[in-house]
């Protein structure tokens, strides 16, 4: 719960480092998002989350849902960190009977909350955890993390309507806007427009931070966790980079679901420091 | 050296070869690169409709586009189409409007994704429509005929193209006898007939010829249309086999299987053994591996085959 910035800047270049690993392995999954969350899920996870690695199942944990289940590397990156799992499990990335399945799998998965893979489920999901949390009179938490692609899902929409309706404070998302999805960039798929102007009209608290800027993440988890803002459901919006970290993943619609070849590997573990050039 | 090539690809060359009729319009729900409609769009972008990661949005949007006199050709994974499923039942079937819907990645074959990729039910859901086409075709030659022959039909359809490459079942010349509603005979036998559909077709080639190696005799057939299902090819099968097996990708209930069941217990009796996802969801695998651990790969087809000649 106290980890320094520059601890947690460390645990995430460790995770970036998995993520590569991961799926260069399998040569197949999706490293973009799993990099842009990072720094995020990194932050969260070692400075807010009330878990118990050892007792995974433990009903009064706050609950943390990969909408965007397709970034499941990301996940199980932290979660290997954390202690859930261990590092030689994530050699099980899209492997026959591996607990890291393609998408992260609660039934496979220790310390995933949610069984993903298909967009604009997990808010819904988060909801549900969150109205369970208040009538158990528990002060446990749902963080939802959401992509921007996927909130064009209407029923991203619906969840968030009721969300704000049912004044649910102890729900909590974190949109990783990173302006790529699959096909291509956002922009060209399906504009958004005034992305927080939406959430702040469906009732929601909003507040905007550089999700790659370790200082503005906790100034974010900050705002999430604020007391003022237990009035209904908040959301942070992480402005981040496809792929950050690895240049040639940068900004490239390509690697949202692309494996990198063997002198992209190499190339990505210089640029992580585990390397010498 | 038998070709190796992938259903979707058969889709999104026939998009392409469709875009002289101008009336023919592609819909996307951000799985373009996936589904291969990406082809159609960028060669036509002025009438392709992106409706971002929609899919029910775009299912009604097709339906107002052929309310209006185009035919709308819409796509993502199969798994995603169900999503829709409602908006197809009351706002395409219904109306019975002709928009083509097209689910990629289907079955248990596609693989590492996992299982919330690997739609084991599409078959079956959209089979309960009334007026929906439902195929499945297993190579890209009769995945891309089938496709151009939706342009002129008056029914909405549902086909589910798989997303990894499999033997090619036609060459070219062959693609005049690939027809919607019948059913094609690959390879001709006596003690039993594999009715067969998808990646499942070219599994079932490579069980008759095991079981021709012992000396059993058996036909396979291509069912690549479900509904509506080619029930004299059935009934011939009946007389001239006596014992039957279904063979498909897909859960086991409500799928090929059943529609074959449906028909023979209204009309001709004979064994049938079914072969299919033993009604359970499916895990991240390699494509050949997903096949084992469904047990619906070659050697258990051969098993259900000589399983039905016994019960004869
Ligand atoms: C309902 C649904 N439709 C389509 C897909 C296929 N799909 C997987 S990831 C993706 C793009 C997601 O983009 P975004 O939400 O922005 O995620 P990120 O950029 O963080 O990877 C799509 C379309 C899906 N998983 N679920
Ligand atoms: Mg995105």
């Amino acid at each position: 719960m106290s980890a320094s910035i520059a601890e947690v800047e460390e645990m995430a270049r460790k995770c970036r480092v998995e993520i590569v690993k991961m799926v260069y392995r399998a040569q197949a999954g999706h490293p973009g998002g799993s990099l842009s969350e990072i720094d995020l899920l990194a932050a969260l996870y070692a400075t807010r989350m009330r878990v118990r690695p050892d007792e995974p199942k433990w009903s009064d944990r706050d609950r943390f849902i990969l909408s965007k289940g397709h970034a499941s590397p990301g996940m199980y990156a932290v979660l290997a960190e954390m202690g859930f799992i261990s590092h030689e499990d994530l050699k099980s990335y899209r492997v026959l009977g591996g607990v890291c399945q393609g998408h992260v799998d609660m039934k496979w998965c220790p310390g995933v909350d949610f069984s993903a893979g298909s967009l604009g489920m997990g808010l819904s999901f988060g909801m549900g955890c969150a109205v369970a949390a208040r009538l158990d009179k528990s002060d446990r938490r749902a963080f939802v993390m959401i992509g921007d692609g996927e909130m064009q899902e209407g029923s991203v929409w619906e969840a968030a309507m009721a969300a704000a309706h049912h004044e649910l404070g102890n729900l909590k998302v974190i949109l990783d806007r990173n302006r790529i999805q699959n096909d291509d960039f956002c922009e060209a798929q399906m504009r958004m427009f005034d992305i927080p102007a939406k959430w702040r009209s469906f009732g929601w608290n909003v507040k905007e931070i550089d999700g790659h800027n370790m200082a503005e993440i906790m100034d974010g988890l900050d705002f999430l966790e604020a007391d003022e803002n237990s009035n209904g459901p908040s959301i942070l919006i992480a402005h981040t980079i496809k792929g950050g970290g690895i240049s040639y993943m940068e900004n490239n619609p390509a690697f949202h679901g692309a494996a990198p070849n063997d002198e992209q590997y190499k190339q990505a573990m210089i640029e992580l420091g585990e390397v010498e050039a | 050296m038998t070709r190796m090539a992938a259903t979707r690809d058969g889709y999104g060359q026939a998009l392409l070869d469709l875009a002289d009729n101008p009336k023919v319009v592609v819909l996307e729900a951000d799985l373009g690169k996936s589904t291969k409609s990406l082809h159609f769009r960028k060669a036509h972008p002025e009438r392709t409709v992106s409706c971002g990661i929609g899919e029910q949005n775009m299912l009604l949007v097709g339906a107002g586009m052929a309310a209006s006199g185009y035919i709308p050709f819409a796509s993502t994974f199969a798994i995603f189409t169900e999503r829709a499923f409602e908006q197809m039942r009351n706002g395409v079937a219904r109306p019975n409007l002709a928009v083509h819907l097209c689910g990629s990645h289907g079955g248990t074959h596609t693989g590492t994704d996992g299982s919330s990729a690997q739609s084991i039910e599409d078959l079956a859901v959209f089979r309960t429509l009334p007026n929906v086409v439902v195929m499945h075709p297993c190579d890209d030659v009769s995945t891309r005929a089938l496709t151009m022959q939706l342009a002129d039909t008056n029914s909405p359809s549902y086909m589910r193209t798989a997303r990894n490459k499999t033997p090619v079942m036609y060459d070219d010349a062959a693609e005049g006898t690939i027809q919607i509603g019948k059913g094609v005979q690959l390879k001709e036998g006596t003690d039993v007939a594999i009715i067969a559909c998808g990646v499942m077709v070219s599994e079932s080639i490579k069980a008759a010829e095991a079981l021709a190696a012992e000396g059993v005799s058996a036909a396979v057939i291509d069912m690549h249309t479900l509904k509506p299902l080619d029930g004299d090819l059935i009934d011939s099968l009946v007389s001239r086999c006596g014992a039957l097996v279904t063979a498909e990708d897909h859960n086991v209930i409500g799928g090929l299987g059943s529609a074959v069941a449906e028909h023979l217990v209204a009309n001709t009796f004979a064994p049938l053994e079914m072969v299919g996802v033993p009604d359970r969801f499916g895990e991240s695998g390699q494509a050949d591996e997903m096949l084992e651990v469904m047990n619906i790969s070659s050697p258990y087809i051969a098993v259900a085959a000589r399983k039905a000649i016994s019960r004869k």
